[in-house]
Formats: structure tokens, sequence, C-alpha cells
């Protein structure tokens, strides 16, 4: 299969004044349009900075990033929202709804940046995915009235709703239990199972087992890279 | 562009919730702006109510007249005298000069001078007014039976009287006075018509006393030179002294539109002119020429003033309550960092970011601008009401509904003006560290 995000020779570095961090140190990586992959590694190691990359928050010092055959890295601010708008979903550790809003609120947000007439139409949409991952019942509710697998559920639609090609999850089951979390990650693995790319950061071996390729870093390198059994 | 618009429309929804939810807050951020639009428009009604009674007095004095009066020239050598008789003022030669100006529409000659007025046993001292028809309309008066003085009286010299309304009263308390006889400088007058009751003109400005009609009486001048003389004859009253007068006062009409500029240069031309006329057929300074024009032009020029002192400090106070709106949005942003970077995650470019932050500071001082404009309302309308319920004179009181627009748009742009900096200080946050923020 086609390579969907393709990373060569990609180096970030921070700078603190006259230090130099140089915290992702001439990665390479290939990841398969459909793939479901786990990046492990311990605490510093880059995690986060990688994802912040593929998920074009950030801009990587050198190096090249397509995602879709399509070079990233010298886009523009404007350039880049589009991106994100278009073809990523976001899935946090801290789950990041807007208070203010309502379960269906939460999930039509991307919609808005797409410039999207949000309408009956729309809200149908955002409705049907609040009752995909469950929340049928609770779509006028507001995030603190949800338990923490529940916000994380709202999340996981959020993502779903302007239908990226990538979710990308920082550490997505880290606030949860582990019973919250397998339901999390059955539901991220349905989504595989009907196409989407799912690219997560966790610590935890229990996590990681439910993907099929698990990606170890170390001091900003790529330390591993196993796939496992089906 | 539709796209925008829809972004426009939704950011305006949301804003208007979110304040919603903090109202109390969202209130006391504006509450400056609510202060300062609602004084502005205010004192602007009241400003403006005052100034319309002024202007209205000088109207109906009417700006297109000049009026030359016979004065008592205040150098007069004999002052001290007690038995003096002093001659001084306009005459009839005067007169005949100024029927010389071309451009006048008319012009009315009084003479006025109090006297006795006897009907039977009743008695009124009343002013006589000597005057031609014209005077009716130059001073609006209004018949409430009869008619007024024409042509014909002067010319045959008639004796014939019109009373002014409280005259009538004095002297005809239980009958109507039409065609009755009255004893005048001893001799009869027939009563051919009655006024209606007449507002006082307003005193204002000072060089003008106000004038009571009512207990006025009016004759043809052309008999009052028959019957009383060239020259009337006026005892002062306290002292042996007198005063001889030829005309008390002409008013005179200039064809001439107030509301443009010749019409005005025209009146003052002719005021010029008049004045030309009167120095150099006087040696004493024994006349005063009065021109409403002149006063409605001081008056504008007060209103004029009144309004930019009103705007300085309608600018300052909205000065204030726009820097308390940027505070509050600074306060804001900090708060919702997190939010920003969440925004910006889910595909918000900075322009989105910008846009609502500036929709949310524009809706909160749009809305405080309609609050402002609504307490202004209710205190132009309500104090003159609450001055009249208890019995006070109503304070005049004119809003003026372009204030109330002009406030609306002022306020839509201090959101903005004071909105943008903490709105781009928003959409310049990065994303990452927004979202690390909390
Ligand atoms: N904005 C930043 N400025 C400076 N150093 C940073 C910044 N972000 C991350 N780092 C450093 O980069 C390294 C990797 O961080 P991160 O990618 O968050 O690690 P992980 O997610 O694997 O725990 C850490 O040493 C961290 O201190
Ligand atoms: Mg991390």
């Amino acid at each position: 299969m086609a390579a969907i995000v393709r990373i060569q020779n990609l180096v970030k570095n921070y700078y603190m004044g006259d230090v130099t961090v140089n915290v992702l140190k001439r990665i390479d990586l290939e990841i398969e349009t459909g793939d479901f992959v786990a990046l492990m590694g311990p605490s510093g190691s880059g995690k986060s900075t990688l994802m912040n990359i593929l998920g074009c928050l950030d801009r990587p010092t050198s190096g090249q990033y397509f995602l879709n055959d399509r070079d990233i890295s010298k886009l523009g601010d404007d350039r880049l929202s589009d991106v994100r708008s278009r073809y990523l979903g976001f899935i946090f550790q801290s789950y990041n709804l807007l208070p203010q809003y309502t379960v269906v609120e939460n999930i039509e947000l991307p919609l808005l940046y797409q410039g999207i007439n949000l309408n009956a139409q729309t809200k149908q949409r955002c409705i049907g995915l609040a009752q995909m991952v469950g929340l049928g019942e609770r779509l006028d509710h507001r995030p603190l009235q949800l338990s923490g697998g529940q916000q994380q559920r709202v999340a996981i639609a959020r993502s779903l709703v302007n239908d990226p090609n990538v979710i990308l999850g920082d550490e997505p089951t880290g606030n949860l239990d582990s019973k919250t979390s397998v339901e999390i990650m059955e539901m991220l693995t349905g989504l595989n199972k009907i196409g989407k790319t799912i690219i997560m950061v966790t610590h935890e071996n229990d996590i990681a087992e439910w993907a099929r390729r698990v990606i170890r870093l170390r001091d900003g390198h790529i330390e591993s890279d196993v796939r496992n059994r089906d | 562009m539709l796209t925008e618009l829809v972004k426009f429309r939704r950011n305006t929804i949301l804003a208007i919730r979110g304040l919603w939810l903090h109202k109390l807050r969202a209130f006391l951020s504006v509450l400056g702006i609510i202060i300062g639009i609602a004084s502005v428009i205010a004192l602007l009604a009241f400003g403006k109510g005052s100034m319309q009674e002024a202007l209205d007095a000088i109207k109906r004095q009417g700006a297109t007249n000049i009026i030359a009066r016979s004065q008592k020239p205040p150098d007069d050598s004999a002052t001290g005298s007690r038995s003096f008789v002093a001659t001084y003022g306009l005459t009839f030669r005067d007169y005949e000069k100024f029927e010389n100006i071309s451009v006048l529409n008319r012009l009315v000659p009084m003479r006025v001078f109090p006297r006795e007025i006897r009907r039977l046993e009743r008695m009124h001292n009343g002013r006589v007014v000597a005057t031609t028809p014209e005077y009716m309309e130059v001073n609006r008066l209004e018949m409430a039976s009869g008619r007024f003085l024409v042509q014909q009286d002067g010319i045959l010299m008639r004796n014939v009287v019109v009373l002014g309304s409280v005259s009538a009263d004095r002297l005809f308390p239980f009958d109507n006075p039409l065609d009755q006889t009255i004893v005048l400088a001893g001799q009869d007058f027939q009563v051919i018509g009655v006024l209606k009751d007449r507002m006082p003109t307003g005193g204002s400005g000072g060089s003008q006393a106000a004038e009571d009609f009512n207990s006025d009486v009016y004759m043809p001048l052309p008999t009052s030179r028959r019957r009383v003389g060239d020259t009337i004859f006026i005892r002062t009253s306290g002292s042996r002294g007198a005063e001889k007068v030829e005309i008390s006062q002409v008013t005179m009409t200039v064809d001439a539109d107030v509301d443009s500029r010749e019409g005005r240069q025209k009146v003052k031309a002719v005021g010029d002119l008049v004045k030309q006329i009167l120095e150099e057929g006087h040696l004493k300074r024994d006349f005063a020429i009065t021109i409403p024009l002149d006063r409605l032009e001081q008056a504008e020029e007060t209103e004029q003033n009144f309004k930019n002192l009103l705007v300085l400090i309608a600018s300052i106070s909205l000065l204030v309550g726009g820097i308390g709106i940027m505070n509050i949005m600074l306060a804001t942003v900090t708060e919702r960092t997190r939010e920003i970077g969440i925004r910006r995650a889910l595909g918000a470019k900075r322009k989105d970011i910008v846009l609502q932050f500036l929709v949310e500071a524009v809706v909160q001082t749009t809305i405080g601008g309609i609050l402002g404009i609504g307490a202004g309302i209710a205190i132009a309308y309500g104090v003159p009401f609450a001055s009249s319920v208890f019995g006070y004179r109503p304070i005049p009181s004119a809003p003026q509904w372009d204030s109330m627009i002009y406030s609306f748009f002022v306020s839509s742009g201090i959101g903005v003006l004071f909105g943008l900096y903490p709105a781009w200080r928003a959409a310049r946050l990065d994303p990452i560290e927004a979202l690390r923020h909390d």
C-alpha cells in the first residue's frame, strides 16, 4: 500500500538562548495508509515532538514530511491549518473539549473551520457520530457533566467529523482507567478497520498491543520498529 | 466569501451565548461604554431641547427682521434735571428713508405709549400701539373676533382700535366689545376687533424686554398722529420729566431666506444699511438696532460649541470604556489560551481566531452601546416627565435620533479598535504552547 506519511531526514531542534536542544535526530519513517501505529519510548524521547510535526502543528527544523505525497514541511501557517482541517483528526490525553459547548457542538467544531455551513444536515451527522460513540443520550450535555471515558469518546467523534485520513492521538488513554482504555482502543480499532490510519503515542505495553506496528523512540532516534502479530 | 459570512454569523451567535453565560461580567466590562453613551445622548437631548427653546424665541421675533428702536441716549447731559423733556428717537424722516430700502418685504412702524383707557366707569392702564396693518402679520397675532387694522383705517384716519385679550377683559368684562366705544386721550374710539391670547415673547438675550401683547390697544398710526400729535409725549413715572418721541420702533422684514448663506448676508447687509442711515441722521445715539439673526447665529454657535464639548467628553469616556474592554479581552485571551490551541489544532487559521475575538469584542461593545442608547433615551424622556410629575417646569429635551445612530456605530467601532490588539495577541499564540497551557 502507498505510504500516507513519509518522513525523510527529519530534524527538530529547539533553541533556548545559546543552547540548541536537538530533539529529533535525522528520522526516516514511512507509514502506510490504513496502518495502526503505536509510538513508544521513554519520557523526553521526542514522541510528542514527532506527533506535533505529524499533526502539522509544528514544522521540522530540516528534512521532509510528505503527507499524501504532498510536502508539508515548507507550508505556511494558513496552509497547515487547511491540512489539519482536511486530513487530520486529533485525540488528546486531556480530551481538550470546549467546556462551554455541548457534545454536539464540540463535535461540530472542526466543520466550522472548513467553512461548512452548519445546518440541520451537518447537525444530523454530528448526532450520528455521537450515537456511534455511544453518547446518543447525552447530546446536550456539557463536557464537565461527562466522565473521562465519555469525554474521550466525544473527542473521537469530533476527530471523525471532517472525515480525516489520519487520526493522531498523543496518549489518548493516558488519563483513563484500564477498563475505559480498552473501550477506547476497541473504538480506535474499529476506525482502523474502516480504513483510518491511526498513529498514537502510549507508555503502556497493553495499549501498544492493540496496534499493528510499534515504533520505539529513544533520544530522538528510532530505536526499534516492530510489527505485531495479527 | 460565503464561508467567511458563515463563520461570522456563527461567531456572533457563539459570542452572544458566551456573554450570556457571564452576564454580570460582560455588563460590568461595558459599563463604561453604557454610561458614556447614555450621558452623551441625554445631554445632547437636554442641550438641544433648551437650545430649541432659545431658537424658537428668536424665530418668533422673526429671523429676517431688523428692528430699529428709539432709545433714550445714555449720555444725555440733562438726565439730572427733573423737569426736562427729552426729545429723542426715530423720526418720520428716518421712516421715509427706510421705505426706500428695496429688499424689504414690509416695514412696520410703531409708536408705543402708555395711556389711560376708559370705558364708562372702567379704566385700563394699557399700552397704546399705533401702527400699520402689517403689524399683525409681523407679530403673528390672531383675531379672536372682528378684524385688525386695515390700510383704509389709516388713510381715513379713523378712530378705531383693536384690543388685546387682557385689555378687552378689563374694559368689557361682561359684554362683547365689538363696535363699542372707548375713550382714549380724550377721544372716542370704536372697537373693531379683539385679539386672541398670545404667549409673551421670551426676553431671551437681554437686549429685548419680554413683550406682553395681551394688554395692548392698537390704533392706526395716522390716526395717532392726528389725535395725539406728531411727537408723543410720555410722562416718565415717578418724576416730572417727560419724553418726546416720534416713532418708537420700526420693524423691517427683509425678503430673504435665513437658512441660506446668501439670505443671511442679505439680512446683515440691510442691517448695516439701516445703521448707516440712522448714524447719518442722528447726532446722538438715540436709537438701537436689534438683528435677531445675530442672536440666532450666536445661539447656533453656542450650540455648536456645546456639541463639540460633548464630543470631547464622549471621546474621553469612550476611550476609557474602550481601554476597559481591551483589558477584559486581554484577560480573556490568557484565560482561554488552551481553547485557542484546541481551535487551532482543529483547523482554525489565525484569522479565524482574530475574527472570533474581534466579534466577541464588537458584540460586547455594541450591546453596551444599545443599552447605553436605551438608557440615554430613558433619561432624555424620563427626566422631563419626572420633573413635570413632581410639579417642576419640564426640562426641555429633544432626543436626537442621529446621535443614537452614531452612538451605535461608534460603540461597534470601539469594539473593533480595542478588540484588535487582544485578538491579534490570541492569534499570535503558538498552537502547541497554547495546547499545553492550563
Ligand atoms: N518548546 C520546547 N522548547 C524546548 N525544549 C522542548 C520543547 N518541547 C519539548 N522540548 C524538549 O524536547 C524533548 C522531547 O520532548 P517531548 O517530545 O515532549 O517528549 P515526550 O513526549 O517523548 O515525553 C524534551 O527533552 C523536552 O524538554
Ligand atoms: Mg509527550
